[in-house]
């Protein structure tokens, strides 16, 4: 047992180190002027004041602050990210986020995958929304590629999409709860999106990650019976929905951590790139299912969710409200949804069905280039972005002809919405850093790819 | 009444198998989620796949309280440190188990940037596979846990005897467990 | 198609054959000028800044006129009002790149700029702060040039010899 106890012979586990150098939040007077300017969420200072450090916060001395650590190991940071905080008392005065610690080098990996590989890599960058990430991904492998999806895998593509909003959105419900101290939603969001999973199990054989969003279409039809499934998840989730509005919406403790925190405008808004609740929450219209829509979010009819106040209950608002969309654009895809092939019948892209090996050389040649070699897509470079539930999330993807990306970036929507964090942070106390952090809702598998 | 009666409400046991009743019983793991696994963690230990019947639902956030480190995710180098840092804080008797294959084994992510398997950098007393696992899987890698800890063959294996980890020297090096094999035949 | 803004600098070329979305090619002295007139023009949302290394495809498709180098700075920007979306890509150079930072036009490009410097070594002149940000901040290399691998451990198997 002493191998695995600290002795004082091996001191240097006690030592263990996780100082990231320059990353880190310092005293004033070490930090230079324009960092400041970030730290304390000056955004808009754009008119050429430089910041003297004596000048920020110059009724506290550096000796009279104290600079702390939400270590990357935290309940309720979501995920591995690390804040550190100047702090008077309970208010924060400057705030700097180091994140990283979920690094996985996704977009290095996805230049050594193939093209259908590929979303198996991009899925797990926004593990809450899979099916988007892999949406937004596909998207844009197909505009490079030129080529048609039939119309059934565009309407399925769409189901599972609002599907994967409504799960993200109810465990957001539930991890917000919990950190404002409400276990019970944390039971109930997670239940609702059980369901939900199990429908994902049954179509794409995995409740998380699922690889189903390929170039070209979906990876399988829909099971048989799906439309009684449907039915069932939206009308218990729009039922509980109204439960939710009777725990949390109307309870004064609930109301009184988030009204009024955490105020943005929308000029701020736009100057820090954010896009999603939180940029709907300043009361701009911004929603690119409506403003430039794609797949068939033209066909059908839903409302987007615009805030007023830009506080943390408008993004609780909204996100509460987005979920009851979701529903209804669940609900017009199965009336709606068309009858046809899930993917494109192009032999180019699509392999030919198993059958059809045994039969024809040339199906087992394509089966053959296909999944050893992947197709070849055209030289050139394109960005296309969808709506996830945290903002826009985008890909620029470069080809130069062969059977592997040349570059793959992924706009992450998370990781621009937390160069908001100084500016929500400022003068708020220390327990409501924790439910701003909550609001902007950041995924780090996306902020750190 | 008398003494008589007493006869019938005696409970004896030997100590050890009190003590490790009551150490598989009420096992409290450390929240040490990363990515995608940490929601199906998070799954297993809600309405559906209850861990509370297993006395698991606390998830203590400070190590000095917890027994049990369920890596759940891709450990970046960035994060390799505060992982250890996490397990040496905690106090002994120790688990972790490694849940899903980034954490087992670097997963599918073989690159620069992902620890290839966390046990390069603590002992791993099970491994779960899966990517993510579901939790019936993640369970069954904690009653895999609780069935070693109840007939005491885990901590057979750290005893003196039977090191976990080689040593060279005096030098210091990351430990390398001795695969746990349950119920695979050889 | 759209054409460039009323105070554009002169002689920016851009892709009129590029049908997804218009690609202008500024010279980095010209790069700045261009981003703001953008911004003048109602492109409100910087989207995304980010980096390539053409080190291994270096005949891609570019306009005449204009000077390839190794490494090319992509900028995506967004008008809400006008719905659309145009993208900025300059050169900035081979042996040690520099660009001018977009951090007083669009002050949300500050972590994007930050993850090209950690991910390439492209500099940013006027970046508040230019330090890694997802390496650790010891890290030798910039990851996702070419010339950097990609770190592919070979799979050891069961029965394989000694601790991995």
């Amino acid at each position: 047992m002493t191998d695995l106890t600290r002795t004082a012979e091996r001191p240097e586990r006690l030592t263990g180190e996780t100082s990231e150098g320059a990353q880190e939040l310092v005293a004033r007077t070490e930090t230079s002027n324009d960092q400041l300017g970030r730290e304390v969420g000056a955004v808009l200072r754009l008119d050429g004041v430089t910041l003297d450090p004596r000048e920020v916060d110059y009724e506290r001395d550096d000796d009279e602050t104290m600079i702390i650590n939400m270590g990357p190991a935290h309940p309720s940071t979501h995920g591995v990210l690390r804040l550190m905080l100047e702090l008077d008392g309970e208010f924060v005065l400057r705030t700097k986020v180091v994140i990283g610690y979920l690094h996985t080098g996704m977009e290095k990996t996805g230049e050594t995958l193939s093209y259908v590989q590929g979303a198996t890599n991009v899925t797990r960058m926004d593990y809450l929304s899979p099916v988007i990430n892999e949406l937004s991904y596909s998207l844009t492998v197909e505009k490079l590629l030129g080529v048609e999806i039939p119309a059934r895998a565009t309407w399925i593509r769409m189901l599972m999409s609002e599907l994967n909003r409504v799960s993200s959105h109810l465990v957001w419900m539930a991890t917000n709860g919990m950190d404002l101290g409400s276990t019970s939603m944390m039971i109930y969001g997670l239940r609702e999106r059980e369901l939900i999973l199990a429908f994902f199990e049954k179509t794409a054989g995995l409740r998380l990650n699922l690889n189903y969003v390929r170039p070209g279409g979906v990876a399988a039809d829909l099971p048989d019976g799906w439309e009684d499934d449907i039915e069932v998840i939206c009308n218990t989730i729009e039922e509980r929905s109204y439960e939710y509005d009777q725990l949390l919406t109307g309870q004064p403790i609930f109301r009184n951590r988030l009204i009024g925190v955490g105020a943005i405008t929308a000029e701020e808004a736009l100057a820090l790139s954010l896009t999603g609740p939180l940029l709907r929450s300043t009361g701009v219209p911004w929603d690119l299912r409506r403003s430039m829509p794609y797949l068939a979010y033209d066909q059908v009819d839903f409302d987007v969710i615009v805030g007023t106040y830009g506080d943390n209950f408008d993004r609780y608002a909204i996100r509460l409200n987005e979920i009851r969309e979701s529903i209804r654009i669940i609900r017009q895809c199965v009336q709606k949804m068309p009858s046809g092939d899930y993917r494109s019948q192009d032999p180019k892209v699509t392999p030919p069905p198993r059958a059809r090996i045994g039969e024809s050389m040339e199906a087992l040649i394509h089966h053959f280039k296909l999944f050893t070699e992947g197709f070849h897509v055209p030289a050139g470079e394109v960005y296309s972005a969808v709506e996830s539930p945290r903002g826009e999330i985008g890909c620029y993807m470069v080809s130069d002809g062969g059977p592997k990306p040349y570059r793959i970036h992924v706009r992450a929507p998370s990781f621009t919405n937390l160069q908001a964090m100084p500016l929500l942070m400022r003068g708020a106390s220390v327990s409501d850093a924790i439910t701003m952090i909550s609001t902007v809702d950041p995924v780090l598998g996306e902020v750190d790819r | 009444m008398g003494l008589e009666d007493l006869q019938h409400n005696f409970l004896t046991a030997p100590l050890e198998d009190l003590v490790r009743w009551a150490r598989r019983a009420s096992v409290w793991p450390a929240s040490f989620g990363l990515a995608c696994c940490a929601i199906e963690m998070m799954a297993a230990g809600a309405a559906d796949f209850d861990l509370s019947r297993f006395g698991m639902e606390v998830f203590r956030n400070s190590p000095r309280q917890a027994d049990l480190m369920i890596v759940a995710g891709r450990v970046s180098q960035k994060m390799a440190p505060v992982l250890r840092q996490v397990y040496d804080q905690m106090m002994e008797p120790k688990w972790v188990i490694s849940m899903g294959v980034c954490a087992s084994t670097g997963g599918l992510f073989n690159n620069y940037a992902i620890v290839q398997g966390v046990d390069q950098i603590v002992p791993v007393d099970v491994y779960a596979p899966g990517c993510p696992p579901s939790p019936e899987t993640l369970m069954h890698a904690i009653l895999t846990l609780h069935e070693q800890i109840r007939t005491g063959e885990i901590m057979k294996r750290r005893s003196e005897g039977n090191p976990t980890h080689l040593d060279h020297g005096g030098v210091w090096t990351p430990e390398v467990p001795v695969a746990v094999r349950m119920g695979t035949p050889k | 198609m759209i054409p460039l803004p009323p105070l554009a600098p002169p002689g920016v070329l851009f892709d009129e054959a590029n049908a997804c979305d218009v690609a202008c090619f500024p010279t980095p002295e010209q790069y700045l000028d261009l981003v703001g007139a953008f911004k003048e023009d109602g492109f409100e949302l910087c989207v995304d800044v980010c980096g390539v290394d053409y080190l291994e495809f270096p005949d891609r498709a570019l306009p005449e006129g204009v000077r390839p180098t190794r490494f090319e700075v992509v900028v995506n920007l967004l008008s809400l009002s006008k719905k659309q979306r145009v993208r900025v890509r300059v050169q900035a150079g081979t042996e040690s790149p520099r660009v001018p930072s977009l951090f007083h036009l669009y002050p949300g490009a500050e972590a994007p700029e930050r993850e090209t410097f950690d991910m390439f070594g492209i500099l940013f002149d006027g970046h508040p702060d230019l330090t890694r940000i997802l390496m650790p901040e010891d890290w030798e290399g910039h990851p996702l040039r070419k010339d950097y691998g990609v770190g592919h451990i070979p799979i050891q198997f069961k029965e394989a010899p000694g601790p991995r």
